[in-house]
């Protein structure tokens, strides 16, 4: 039930910005342009929106950027990148917001980045991982917040590395975000440990694993070593047939993103022990920066902050920064600004920073382990693994994103 | 000779419908094809039309073997159907019944272009009125009745002005005074144009009143043929007709 | 070695067993009502959700859990019977295919309303009391739920097997379910058949789904992931035969079980193989029998009247909007314009195969998206500019209609449309998974329109021109003798072919015709929106084709055009304004549904011809 209530706050927040006038006088409030899969992926996206909408309050509160409010625009793709640009289009051309940001998809986020490419607009890229976004497809109109792929799997290759397990086998969801993951993991962790050795591979389809074979397709391979990159009821009905069959016993598990709230909590009392992830400790950190996020969020939504809520605060600082540091909101001026970019984080830890190199932050994530306390699933032994120490030099870099 | 059957076969399943079933047909001619329920009529003219295959046997048109053609082949060559239950296009208006067997026989029904509302009307309604059908040239087909659903029936198999005729039970499900005025208006027209009919029927007055000549099957072997004088008078045709299967088998 | 396969197999069997009850459900309902019912899935998830509900209120220990378990699939039924009842019972005698959209209104509703209830968050379910852990065969564990599970499906067929030969009810399911023609003679009885059918057939549903509660974890999604799964199930099976659907969801589970041993990459598309395999081998399914009488089921088609002068009036009122006033719209306004030029050519090239055809199909947005694929493969590989590209959209489409049609006019009803939704998925997954030339799922980028396209307005009319006329094209081909030749063989394949027609061709060449028009509109979607991805030969894309032309109206001229235009605007508008767009949209789809049961157009043909 504090769910809806939660929905139905952010609804009101929506319905604020829509009864907004739409024509702007230069110096009205500063519009953002948010496009996300709202209906397809609630479980990440309600928490999200949550601090977004916190985030803006405070900066409205403290009297906005330079006398101006900011405002955004909410909109929902649906997960279907076609929707995404039409949005794009309506935002751009009709709502007259001065830059566009979001995405928890990655093709939703590479379709906006195409549109802000050709239609020369400012695309801050919150969610999605793909490392194409900022490189292989990069353009100068998109900026990107989280880790992406490669650095979360640079940060675990780097446990991996220090493991016995010589034999691993890997399981992904079927498509970009899993494959890439494997081939990265792969990569890195031969590079690191030129004699292991993966023996099996699994790509269960995106929502849709069938678990129990799944599960016994690897055993039967017999790894020491498991690389997991499934999430959300995937990862819940792996764990689930993989508890139960033994597969998890004798064996290292390592897993991308398995320590966020979003995807430990609803595993409660079965979520695996010992297993090596990236992830967000929000109970147990407790640097000055973040107690007065997490303080701030509790208050205002009766709930604690999941990682979505932290990507989404991050990525309202983060334009805030920049708009204080353009000065204005023509997009020159703003890319100008966003390059290099400098600003504080909910973690609380090290500033983050927009590389210039390839417009990616450098915001982190945190490398623990998992337990069980108190029939729940936390993170222990973690730490925070800044962003800037897993990417690559910057002359892979330049290889590895178009130039000019 | 218009159709000359050699010799059909067919079994399903090892049931013998069909067992050495021949017969000619001359132009102009009648030839009705009758037995009890069962009795194999039904293959037989499927085979002829193409619909099934004969197991042995040839089927000659004018000449052409054309055993074993699919049913839209046999009709190029020359053969016309009409159906047991009718079978028209619904959707369509009568005169657009008529008007696609023409289109078919003139091999147009692949032009994407010219609408069909433009098409010289004059030839179908021609046909329609050779079956007294044309005041109801407008009327969709679907809501026609079922003595007049023949008739159309009738007007799209001469379309293509075919050298035989098969019909299926041609006056089934009609009122007693349709029948006789559709078997009256076939004959004329079989006789007028030289086409060879051949039908089934289970109306022994129709029948008898029409035929020119009589085939009877039983269990898909032919027992009796002539004219109808020949056939009333055939004991086995009596018996068949008369009696019941136990006295049959038990001869 | 040997005990690994062994167990792989058996896991394969428990899949199988959760796969069967929701399929036997489906098969059920489709025999008796032949109502495509994609709001089986919905059920699923509601079922999975309440026994949630139940069982962890309900005390713990067996009465709480199996009870629970047991409660929620009843109460699935009732929301069968209310679904049946207050919807689809008013529209039985709409057109083939219409309650589809009904029930695709249920599942947008149930979507939101369970978010609203069950929040965004996957739930977890307790397991079963007694069956929490495993068991070991040969050395391997197994658990005892999965081994459970293994003997549920055949304990349900079973019952269900007495269900059906032992009552009087079940004698009248299984006679309606043989000959169509049955229900008819049933008269009065025929209410209470099909409300008892869908309650059985709903509490199935709810049983799949409560059942997975110590499998898997419930989540939002559920419906949508079964729903596909189920009907390839319950097609492969034979529609309507239960122990088809058995036999089916076996050899799913088998080769899923197996097949990613082999081919781990396999499992996005390995289902619809199978099928694909299946249909073209055996038409009619694995037990599944053709109709009785394909001539007696023949539903009458009403003919395409003239347009009223009203009617031809707001036609030209619309076409001229369309033409004039856009100089006057901003940007915005014109990317809605284009998009709706481009749905309605999208909905017209599948009505062209359903309406005058009679062949529904459920992947048609495979070749809308091919063609997409077909211009933005040449941009990506050969730096083509969007003339060339535009040219080789039809092509490409119109390959993979040659190809597939070939195989899928050759089935019938929903065999043919499944048929269409297998190579659909073909094509999808080839775009998802060959990463190399396609991108995989992020797409290719930078399909731009050239130059002198690029301006919005410019865009809008070279999509008008292209729409328009190819639309133009399509309804001329209806009233030509072709149009008149495919209606022919919708009609009366008899007659068809007893007087020349060689009813395959026509209706290949067709399905050719349609997949070149849907092509185009892919070709100019695909510049509109300046990026190509797998999402647009997805299943939702099929699904909006088939609602846009059902919306329509089937059996008129201008049902795919008034529909395209009906639903890309409604979508649009309450997308953009409405959090909850989903519920309302459902809730319009059924408002619709329920008040023009033929279509948009055909009620307002039937407006027009009434004050005539």
């Amino acid at each position: 039930m504090t769910m809806t209530l939660r929905r139905r706050t952010a609804l009101l927040g929506a319905a604020a910005t829509l009864a907004a006038p739409t024509v702007q006088a230069q110096e009205g409030p500063i519009r953002i342009g948010e496009i996300n899969s709202y209906s397809a992926q609630p479980a990440f996206l309600v928490p999200y929106r949550n601090a977004w909408m916190l985030a803006q309050e405070e900066v409205n509160a403290a009297g906005g950027i330079n006398g101006r409010r900011i405002e955004t625009v909410f909109r929902d793709d649906a997960g279907r990148p076609e929707d995404a640009v039409r949005h794009a289009g309506e935002l751009v051309n009709s709502e007259r917001v001065h830059l566009l940001a979001g995405a928890f998809l990655s093709h939703v986020g590479l379709a906006i980045a195409d549109y802000a490419n050709q239609n020369r607009r400012l695309f801050v890229a919150s969610e999605p991982l793909t490392d194409a976004l900022v490189w292989a497809r990069g353009n100068r109109f998109t900026f990107r917040l989280r880790p992406s792929t490669y650095m979360q799997c640079a940060m675990l290759v780097e446990e991996a590395a220090k493991l016995p397990a010589r034999r691993w086998a890997t399981v992904a969801p079927n498509y970009e975000y899993g494959q890439s993951a494997v081939r990265w993991f792969k990569e890195l962790l031969t590079r690191a440990k030129p004699d292991v050795q993966f023996v099996a591979e699994q790509f269960p389809a995106l929502g849709r694993i069938d678990a129990g074979a799944t599960v016994q397709a690897l055993a039967g391979a017999n790894p020491e070593g498991i690389f997991n990159v499934t999430f959300g009821a995937d990862l819940t009905n792996f764990v689930r047939q993989g508890s139960t069959r033994g597969l998890f016993e004798r064996r290292r598990v390592v897993s991308l993103l398995t320590g966020e709230p979003e995807y430990l909590d609803p595993l409660g009392d079965e979520a695996p022990e010992n297993w090596i992830v990236t992830g967000y400790p929000w109970a147990e950190l407790n640097t000055p920066g973040h107690v007065r996020f997490r303080d701030a969020y509790r208050r205002r939504f009766n709930d604690y902050p999941r990682l979505g809520s932290v990507v989404a605060y991050d990525t309202v600082t983060a334009i805030v920064a920049m708009l204080r540091r353009a000065g204005s909101t023509d997009t020159e001026r703003m890319i100008e600004a966003m390059r290099g970019l400098r600003f504080p984080t909910a973690f609380g830890e090290a500033e983050v920073e927009f590389r210039a190199i390839d417009h990616q932050s450098t915001l982190g994530a945190y490398v623990g382990r998992t337990a069980l306390r108190q029939g729940r699933g936390v993170m222990v032994d973690w730490r925070y693994a800044d962003g800037r120490n897993y990417l690559p030099s910057d002359e892979v870099v330049r290889t590895l994103r178009p130039q000019g | 000779m218009t159709l000359r059957v050699e010799d059909l076969h067919k079994s399903f399943g090892g049931v013998q419908a069909v067992a050495g079933v021949s017969l000619e047909v001359a132009a102009g001619e009648l030839v009705a094809l009758i037995g009890p329920n069962g009795a194999g009529k039904s293959t037989c003219f499927n085979m002829l039309n193409g619909q099934l295959r004969p197991d042995r046997g040839r089927v000659v048109l004018k000449g052409e073997d054309i055993t074993g053609l699919p049913p839209r082949a046999v009709w190029r060559r020359g053969v016309g159907r009409t159906f047991q239950i009718t079978a028209t296009f619904a959707s369509m208006s009568v005169l657009e019944n008529v008007q696609m067997a023409l289109l078919s026989h003139r091999r147009r029904l692949f032009d994407l272009w010219r609408p069909v509302a433009r098409e010289d009307p004059a030839e179908a309604l021609a046909l329609l009125a050779r079956v007294g059908m044309q005041a109801q040239a407008g009327r969709p087909c679907g809501v026609l009745a079922y003595g007049d659903l023949k008739r159309v029936e009738l007007a799209i198999a001469l379309a293509n002005a075919p050298a035989l005729l098969l019909m299926d039970e041609p006056t089934a499900g009609m009122a007693p005074a349709e029948r006789v005025a559709l078997m009256e208006l076939t004959a004329r027209i079989a006789r007028d144009s030289g086409i060879a009919v051949l039908f089934t029927e289970h109306d022994m007055d129709v029948v008898f009143a029409h035929a020119d000549r009589i085939l009877v099957l039983d269990r898909g072997r032919p027992i009796a043929e002539g004219r109808p004088a020949e056939v009333r008078a055939d004991a086995r045709v009596r018996e068949v007709y008369l009696g019941t299967g136990a006295t049959h088998g038990g001869h | 070695m040997f005990e690994n396969l062994l167990v792989q197999g058996l896991s394969g069997l428990a899949s199988a067993s959760s796969l069967f009850l929701v399929a036997s459900g489906l098969t059920v309902i489709f025999g008796v009502t032949r109502i495509v019912n994609f709001a089986h899935g919905s059920l699923y998830m509601l079922g999975a959700y309440l026994a949630w509900t139940l069982v962890t209120n309900l005390p713990r220990g067996h009465f709480g859990f199996w009870g629970g378990v047991l409660a929620a699939a009843l109460i699935v039924g009732v929301v069968g019977v209310l679904i049946e009842v207050l919807l689809l019972r008013r529209i039985y005698k709409a057109p083939e295919l219409f309650q589809l959209l009904a029930t695709f209104g249920v599942v947008l509703i149930v979507q939101d309303l369970a978010l609203m209830i069950w929040g965004p968050q996957d739930l977890l379910g307790p397991r079963a009391p007694g069956l929490r852990g495993a068991t070991e065969i040969l050395g391997v564990r197994f658990p005892l739920y999965e081994l459970f599970l293994i003997f549920v499906g055949p304990v349900v067929l079973g019952l269900l097997w007495l269900l059906f030969h032992r009552t009087r009810w079940g004698t009248r399911v299984r006679a309606a379910t043989a000959d169509r023609e049955m229900v008819g003679a049933l008269g009065v009885n025929q209410r209470l058949l099909f409300t008892t059918v869908f309650f059985l057939g709903a509490c199935l549903a709810g049983l799949g789904g409560a059942l997975q509660l110590p499998r898997e974890s419930v989540n939002l999604q559920m419906d949508l992931a079964i729903i596909a799964e189920a009907f390839v199930v319950v097609v492969i099976g034979g529609l309507g035969s239960l122990p088809g659907a058995f036999l089916a969801a076996l050899l799913i589970g088998q080769m899923q079980a197996f097949g990613i041993l082999i081919f781990p990459k396999i499992t996005l598309v390995l289902a619809f193989l199978v099928m694909a395999v299946v249909l073209i081998l055996r038409p009619y399914g694995l037990l599944g029998r053709p109709p009785a009488s394909a001539h007696a089921a023949q539903v009458v088609e009403p003919p395409y009247p003239p347009p009223s002068p009203a009617f031809r009036a707001l036609g030209l009122a619309t076409v001229a909007v369309a033409l004039l006033l856009p100089p006057f719209l901003g940007d915005f306004a014109l990317i809605v314009f284009t998009e709706i030029a481009i749905m309605v050519l999208f909905a017209a090239s599948l009505h062209f195969i359903m309406g005058p055809g009679g062949m529904a199909s459920f992947g048609h947005a495979a070749y809308f998206g091919l063609g997409a694929y077909g211009a933005a493969l040449l941009v990506k590989h050969v730096a083509a500019p969007m003339e060339i590209g535009l040219l080789a959209a039809p092509f490409a489409a119109g390959l993979a209609g040659v190809v597939f049609g070939w195989f899928c006019v050759r089935l019938s009803g929903v065999y043919a449309a499944m048929l269409t939704l297998a190579f659909a998925q073909i094509a999808w997954s080839a775009a998802f998974q060959w990463v190399e030339l396609t991108g995989g799922d992020n797409g290719i980028l930078g399909v731009w329109p050239s130059d002198w396209a690029r301006n919005k307005l410019a865009y809008y009319y070279l999509a008008l021109l292209l729409c328009l006329g190819a639309t133009l094209l399509l309804r001329r081909a209806i009233m030509a003798p072709f149009g008149y030749a495919l209606r022919a063989g919708r009609d009366s394949p008899l007659r068809a072919e007893a007087i020349g027609m060689d009813g395959f061709r026509i209706r290949w060449v067709a399905f050719i015709l349609a997949a070149v028009a849907a092509g185009i509109a892919g070709g100019l979607f695909a510049y509109a929106k300046g990026s190509v991805f797998p999402t647009y030969m997805a299943i939702p894309r099929s699904v909006d084709a088939l609602l846009m032309v059902l919306l329509g109206g089937v059996q008129t001229l201008s049902g795919p055009i008034v529909g395209a235009l009906a639903y890309t605007w409604i979508h649009e508008q309450l997308m953009r304004l409405f959090e909850l767009w989903r519920l309302l949209l459902g809730a319009v789809i059924l408002l619709l549904v329920l008040f023009f049961p033929q279509g948009l157009a055909g009620a307002a043909q039937r407006a027009a011809e009434k004050r005539a």
